[in-house]
């Protein structure tokens, strides 16, 4: 008489159709609230707190205050442009590469398709190391050499914030080129073939075909691209580290997230740190939203 | 209701898990646990692997002598910048700290901020205060408690290419003051082509050493910002004059520590460079086409009486206050840094001149190592003239930053870029700290 309804009421959890749904979330829900949601909020609190062991106290928006200084502007500045050019070279080129690649005229096609794919899978950390050397100072170091060839004057890479910048978008252009090929590889696709049969029948050639079809029908997947750039452009940090490690000379390679890691942790100022990060992330919403708005995602469509 | 009771149990059956797992390793780290064999267990973080092994050479050395109070010294090595951020949050949260931590000088202030996390050790180093380099202690103390012991003296000498001074005529022991050294630089430049010195302009081991040698600092000792006061001004102007003159050059890659710098000076690039005693490492490991062409002098100095030295660097030992055993960790300290034989190992081994003076005359630093092939065996006699004239920065909480904008916005502006004149740019990175 006992065991049956315990027996019952343990299988009824198992088995339940109401708990089923939670159990298969938690594991999502429990990572979201320990990593994410009480992170947040006590980055929230701390940027409004002087965090020291033993004596952290709250001192109201001392810590915002702060921020009006030319280093975090160098910063938001160099973060800013660096999100530009890698939208600028990272949108329109491998969506180029992508269509050129997914038309069968191309020979060896698969080999270049794993081969612009193959830098994504290195770390930025060891790449950065090849490029310091690549782009060293010394007149012997490999670009350099390619620039005496050419006739140009030999440079400091890492000196000056124009080369600086360069650098950082190179090696961002280098190892992300093949990521968003792929992406757009696969929105090509999903583009019925039928569309270029009957646009070829009405006479439409090789530029109208991708004005036309290719790019209207490319439009979520060149969204979704722009949104994850316009993130990943601002939470830039291995580009500058591997260059610098934290230490540009005149802030050239001062990145947002670089500021947050210097404040935060070289000079132990968490709270500042906090700051940095909590406006950061009001400055990616708000670009993202009004990115969002612009291109009409919001809009039902498919 | 229900709904919310069966939420509750899969949550509680998660974050048990969770839990678990957090017991299991905090059981494997628990400090005080005795070993096999009845040693108490230390846990030491470093950054270098040379001085990890030293600290493990030195336990075994204890166990040897102090068979009733056995350790076993866990060592591990973390990247530079890995392990000094390890070491916050682990104070900052209160647990996972190591026993004992070698914490690098520039970063030292940062575990002060607020209530220092760090054993005061102030009964282990009183003893043996008055055969020391006392600076070495001030840099890492807090309301008149030590918190570190260094392993060096980090005094600051100049080290010349004997090959290119001949070249031009030029005997080292003639060059006294500064302007002994612009003089001899011209003699350097006209006959060899080669730059006198090179100058770091993203780093601060060329201007700082030269403010410190004066007796001048970025802070003075109130902590006060002193950055742009007259002799700091002059320095730079200086070492700006001697760029303008091309007697020196700024050093490829920045600074004495890049690749492209060791490249450099190891085919006789410059005739000089003005770096502290541990940088002796640095010549016998990467500049080995330079051996025998080497000779180590004191630095030239400013007036007449000026002094021509200045400990520079450093990496200040701690034991935390997560530490299970403090008065063992102490003794063991005391052992590994302070003792007599222990400061002559800090040469033997790691090459580095170490903070007891009172060993520098002993016989067994003359014994051939890599160190005295590469520069010759009077490398402690050159320290043992030196010896009253080594100042040592001041170290405030804010020396992190102050450094960080000395290397990127004062050193660059004016000695690279070219941009601002050497008042300027001390006046404004002085002024932006005043208000921290």
């Amino acid at each position: 008489m006992q065991t049956v309804p315990r027996k019952r009421t343990g299988n009824g959890i198992i088995f339940s159709q109401k708990a089923a749904p939670y159990i298969f979330v938690s594991p999502f829900i429990l990572s979201f609230l320990l990593f994410f949601l009480y992170p947040s909020i006590s980055t929230i609190i701390m940027s409004f707190q002087e965090v020291l062991p033993g004596e952290t106290k709250f001192i109201g928006v001392e810590n915002y205050k702060k921020l009006l200084n030319p280093h975090f502007y160098a910063a938001l500045r160099n973060t800013t442009i660096y999100t530009i050019w890698t939208l600028i070279i990272l949108i329109p080129l491998p969506l180029v590469l992508a269509v050129i690649l997914n038309s069968k005229a191309i020979p060896g096609r698969n080999f270049f398709r794993s081969a612009y794919f193959i830098p994504a899978l290195t770390s930025t950390i060891v790449v950065g190391v090849v490029f310091r050397l690549i782009f060293g100072e010394l007149e012997s170091a490999p670009a350099n050499t390619l620039l005496k060839w050419l006739g140009l004057p030999p440079q400091q890479w890492t000196m000056h914030w124009g080369t600086g910048m360069f650098l950082m978008v190179f090696l961002a252009s280098w190892k992300w080129l093949g990521v968003n090929i792929l992406y757009f590889l696969s929105g090509l696709q999903n583009i019925p073939k039928e569309l270029y049969e009957s646009a070829e029948m009405d006479g439409a050639g090789a530029f109208r075909k991708f004005f036309y079809i290719t790019l209207p029908l490319l439009k979520p997947v060149v969204i979704y691209v722009l949104t994850i750039s316009i993130f990943g452009g601002f939470r830039m940090y291995e580009e500058s580290f591997v260059f610098w490690q934290n230490q540009s000379p005149g802030d050239i390679g001062l990145t947002l997230v670089g500021y947050i890691y210097q404040e935060g942790f070289m000079n132990n100022d968490m709270g500042f740190g906090s700051a940095v990060g909590i406006v950061l992330l009001i400055i990616v919403f708000v670009i993202n939203i009004i990115q969002l708005k612009v291109t009409g995602a919001f809009r039902k469509e498919g | 209701m229900k709904k919310w009771s069966l939420l509750l149990l899969v949550l509680f059956m998660a974050v048990s898990t969770f839990l678990a797992g957090c017991s299991g390793d905090s059981s494997n780290s628990g400090q005080s646990s005795k070993g096999a064999n009845g040693a108490t267990k230390l846990t030491l973080w470093t950054f270098g692997e040379q001085h990890a092994k030293f600290f493990e050479f030195m336990a075994d050395e204890w166990n040897k002598t102090h068979p009733d109070k056995k350790i076993q010294l866990e060592t591990t090595t973390y990247p530079y910048d890995d392990m000094h951020n390890k070491l916050l949050l682990s104070l900052q949260s209160g647990v996972g700290a190591p026993d004992i931590v070698d914490i690098e000088i520039s970063r030292f202030s940062n575990y002060l901020k607020g209530k220092p996390q760090l054993v005061e050790l102030n009964d282990i180093i009183d003893p043996v205060k008055d055969k020391a380099i006392q600076s070495r202690f001030d840099i890492y103390s807090k309301d008149g408690k030590y918190y570190g012991i260094d392993f060096h003296v980090g005094a600051t000498v100049i080290y010349y290419n004997k090959e290119l001074l001949d070249k031009a005529g030029v005997n080292p022991d003639e060059i006294v003051t500064w302007d002994d050294f612009r003089e001899a630089g011209k003699k350097v430049v006209s006959a060899t082509g080669k730059p006198m010195m090179t100058i770091e302009t993203d780093g601060p081991w060329t201007y700082w050493p030269l403010v410190v040698q004066q007796g001048s600092d970025f802070y003075d000792k109130d902590g006060k910002v002193i950055l742009d006061k007259d002799i700091n001004i002059k320095t730079l102007t200086f070492l700006k004059q001697l760029l303008d003159e091309k007697i020196a050059i700024a050093a490829p890659g920045g600074n004495h520590h890049a690749e492209e710098y060791y490249g450099f000076m190891n085919k006789g690039g410059a005739a000089s460079v003005v770096m502290p005693m541990w940088y002796m490492v640095r010549f016998t490991d990467y500049m080995p086409d330079l051996k025998g062409k080497i000779i180590i002098k004191p630095m030239p100095k400013w007036t007449a009486d000026g002094k021509r030295s200045a400990g520079m660097g450093g990496t200040g030992t701690a034991i935390t206050n997560q530490c299970k055993n403090v008065e063992l960790a102490k003794e063991f300290l005391a052992f590994a840094k302070l003792s007599k034989e222990a400061n002559i190992q800090i040469w033997k081994q790691l090459g580095f001149d170490p903070i007891r003076w009172d060993v520098w005359s002993d016989s067994a630093l003359k014994e051939p190592n890599k160190y005295t092939e590469y520069f010759g065996d009077y490398i402690f006699d050159v320290l043992m003239s030196v010896k009253d004239e080594i100042n040592s920065p001041t170290v405030t909480e804010n020396t992190p930053k102050m450094n960080e904008l000395v290397v990127q916005t004062v050193l660059y502006k004016v000695l690279k870029e070219k941009s601002m004149s050497p008042e300027q740019a001390l006046k404004k990175v002085a002024d932006e700290m005043r208000k921290q």
